[in-house]
């Protein structure tokens, strides 16, 4: 257990070149519930949903918060769509699996074509 | 660090003093006794435009650059580079401070569109970033302007409000002084009801326009643990940042010199003891339109500046090329001292700006000019707005110049047809020498006549005079007084001529009935003369007279002794002669 930070926490799986990235931030602050209930979401929905096609960072800003910046971060945790543009975020510990679908706009690996 | 300590008390008994820091905003850590409470939050609201942001961040930039103490800006709605912009224009560098490390910027922008909201959340991230920025340069002081931002971004209300109660308290436990500005709503002081959050000290601004006139006015709402005035009090945004118009007419305490200052007039001095007006005391001369006001003021700031003093002149009336250039005709050279530094002529639009302004403004001049003597030609045109605000900021006025041994001179045009005696703004009572300039109308001409209608302390003189201006100055002289009459200009004049008309005419009465006198002298002596004449003539005559007389008594007693010797002759002769 335990969330990673950031560079420990680089997940790249890109398998299809062709296939749109989809660069994701997490921002989380230590090691609380909701941090930790997030990144748990966000592992599953990307493995279930996004597989192959994404590129995700953890951020701690208690370990880094200069860097809350950048993102303009208010809300922990924060679940930032860097690509593709426009940024979206989302908020909240990524329990509501529709919402994040819609928030982050993609479409389901099992529905695509 | 200077703070000021106050003590207080509620039912439980003497709690712990309330520290305070200053702000360093002109004027208000006097109405607030020392400035915001020291390491709690503050609330700045009001409407739009009233000044909260400005408020907030001359509070932090004093705070950096006059107390040591650095502090962290959070904008919710200017960028950091827009804010420096803004601010920029009161004389603030907030790059400079940035980079000197005594201010950290932080621009939080919330764009509620990409933002998505899926479970529990908190804003631990703006506690992140406000710590973040507080540990870098060790602030003391924190601006969140607007807090209130954060409500449009969410959609939790419940949370963002349990939030922003922690985040008050987080505030607190640090001991960072913060100032948190918030958009005035309906009907509560602010939008989202901030207020309940921060009872220690609430502060309104307010931007009210009254015919036509916009003013600037404060009021300390709430200021928990520490007496305040609750009293508005006009404020001003310039180039020099924020400035409150302290309120220092609460007591009567201010000093009062002997000294005495030429009026510039030397006729006026000697009416006025021979030595001119008190130092630091009120002057005003009253009179009704052209009646030669400006000139005597302009009279005292050329003497004042004669002297080597500084002198502050502020005209409402003239511009200042147009008050020198007047004044030149009657000899008094205005612009040297202008050049010399020693007056500061300013000229405003009695229109321009509410009483409150004008009054701020030269206040600040007087601050920062440190004039021994400040003009105002006329304060008549400080009126706008109804009478007893007028009173009492011109009260404030005297008071303030009172207090820094500045003399004062007002001049105060009345309305022709008036009573003389009552100006327009009803500051009578304030002033400590009042002279009264006043026309008399006669025989087709005005003149001018001053007299002093009172001055406080000094045996002045109870004579009207009369008011020339010639190319030389004013020159105040004796006016005719006789015959149950006050005769002025060629009234005057011409009763002078007339008097010493008569005066020849008796002379030369005078002269005739002399030489009348004289003739009749030398008419009776040649009468005395011929009378004299007369007798002698008639002494001769008798004198002759007598010798005939007595020739005669001698001839008949000759002819006598010769008839007897004749008629002896006949009486021998008888026969012969018959």
């Amino acid at each position: 257990m335990g969330v990673k930070t950031k560079k420990a926490a680089s997940v790249k799986k890109v398998k299809n070149g062709d296939a749109e990235l989809i660069e994701l931030r997490l921002y989380v602050a230590g090691q609380t519930p909701k941090s930790l209930a997030a990144l748990a979401n966000l592992k599953k929905i990307c493995h279930h949903h996004l597989e192959g096609r994404y590129k995700l960072h953890v951020i701690d800003l208690v370990k880094t918060p200069q860097l809350a910046r950048g993102d303009q971060i208010l809300a922990i945790p924060t679940l930032v769509r860097k690509l593709p543009v426009p940024i979206r975020k989302i908020i909240g510990d990524l329990s509501d699996l529709e919402r994040v679908l819609v928030g982050l706009n993609v479409r389901e690996n099992g529905s695509d074509k | 660090m200077a703070t000021a300590k106050i003590k207080y008390r509620n039912g439980s008994g003497t709690l712990p003093q309330l520290q305070k820091a200053r702000t360093g905003i002109a004027g208000f850590d006097e109405i607030t006794r020392g400035g915001v409470p020291k390491g709690r939050p503050t609330i700045v609201c009001g409407g739009p435009g009233c000044g909260k942001t400005m408020f907030a961040v001359e509070f932090l930039v004093r705070g950096a650059t006059q107390f040591n103490e650095p502090g962290v800006l959070l904008t919710f709605e200017e960028t950091a580079a827009e804010m420096a912009k803004n601010v920029a224009s009161l004389g603030f560098d907030l790059e400079d401070l940035s980079a000197r490390k005594k201010l950290m910027m932080d621009y939080v922008h919330i764009e509620p569109a990409e933002i998505q909201e899926t479970g529990s959340y908190d804003l631990e991230g703006l506690f992140i970033r406000l710590q973040y920025a507080v540990d870098r340069i060790g602030a003391k002081r924190v601006v969140l302007d607007t807090l209130e931002a954060v409500f449009s971004g969410f959609s939790n209300q419940g949370l963002l409000r349990a939030e922003i109660r922690r985040l008050f308290c987080w505030l607190k436990d640090r001991g960072l002084t913060t100032v948190v500005t918030a958009e005035r709503g309906e009907g509560t002081l602010t939008r989202h009801g901030l207020e309940e959050y921060v009872s220690d000290c609430v502060i309104f601004l307010d931007h009210r326009v009254t015919d036509q006139v916009s003013t600037r006015r404060m009021r300390v709402i709430k200021y928990r643990g520490s007496s305040h005035g609750a009293d508005e009090v006009p404020f001003l945004i310039d180039e020099q940042g924020f400035s409150v118009l302290p309120s220092t007419s609460m007591q009567l305490n201010h000093e009062a010199s002997t000294d005495r200052i030429s009026s510039g007039v030397k006729d006026l001095d000697e009416m006025l003891e021979g030595k001119g007006y008190f130092r630091g005391s009120s002057v005003m001369v009253s009179g009704t339109a052209g009646s030669g006001k400006s000139s005597l003021a302009a009279h005292f700031a050329d003497q004042t500046c004669a002297s080597g003093k500084r002198c502050l002149y502020v005209l409402f009336e003239e511009s200042p090329a147009q008050a020198i250039r007047n004044m030149r005709s009657i000899g008094i050279n205005l612009a040297k001292h202008v050049k010399s530094g020693l007056l500061r002529m300013v000229a405003w639009r009695p229109t321009q700006s509410g009483l409150e302004m004008h009054l701020l403004r030269i206040y600040k001049l007087a601050e920062h000019f440190k004039p021994d003597v400040v003009i105002i030609d006329p304060v008549t045109n400080l009126m706008v707005g109804n009478t007893h605000e007028v009173h009492a900021m011109l009260m404030r006025l005297i008071d303030f110049l009172k207090t820094k041994q500045i003399t004062a001179f007002f001049t105060a045009l009345t309305q022709g047809g008036k009573a003389l005696e009552q100006t327009d703004v009803r500051i009578s009572s304030l002033i400590d020498t009042w002279l009264l300039v006043r026309d008399v109308e006669l025989n087709g001409e005005r003149n001018r006549c001053i007299y002093v209608l009172k001055s406080r302390g000094m045996a002045h003189s109870n004579q009207v005079r009369e008011f020339l201006m010639t190319n030389k100055g004013i020159k105040l002289i004796p006016v005719y007084v006789g015959g149950g009459t006050v005769l002025t200009g060629s009234a005057r004049l011409g009763q002078q001529a007339r008097e010493k008309a008569e005066e020849i005419a008796r002379q030369q009465e005078a002269n005739e009935q002399r030489k009348a006198l004289e003739g009749k002298r030398k008419a009776l002596e040649a009468k005395v003369a011929a009378l004299q004449a007369e007798y002698a003539e008639e002494e001769g005559l008798r004198a002759q007279s007598a010798e005939r007389e007595r020739q005669r008594d001698e001839k008949l007693a000759s002819d006598a002794v010769e008839m007897t010797r004749l008629r002896r002759s006949t009486q021998l002769g008888e026969g012969q002669g018959a």
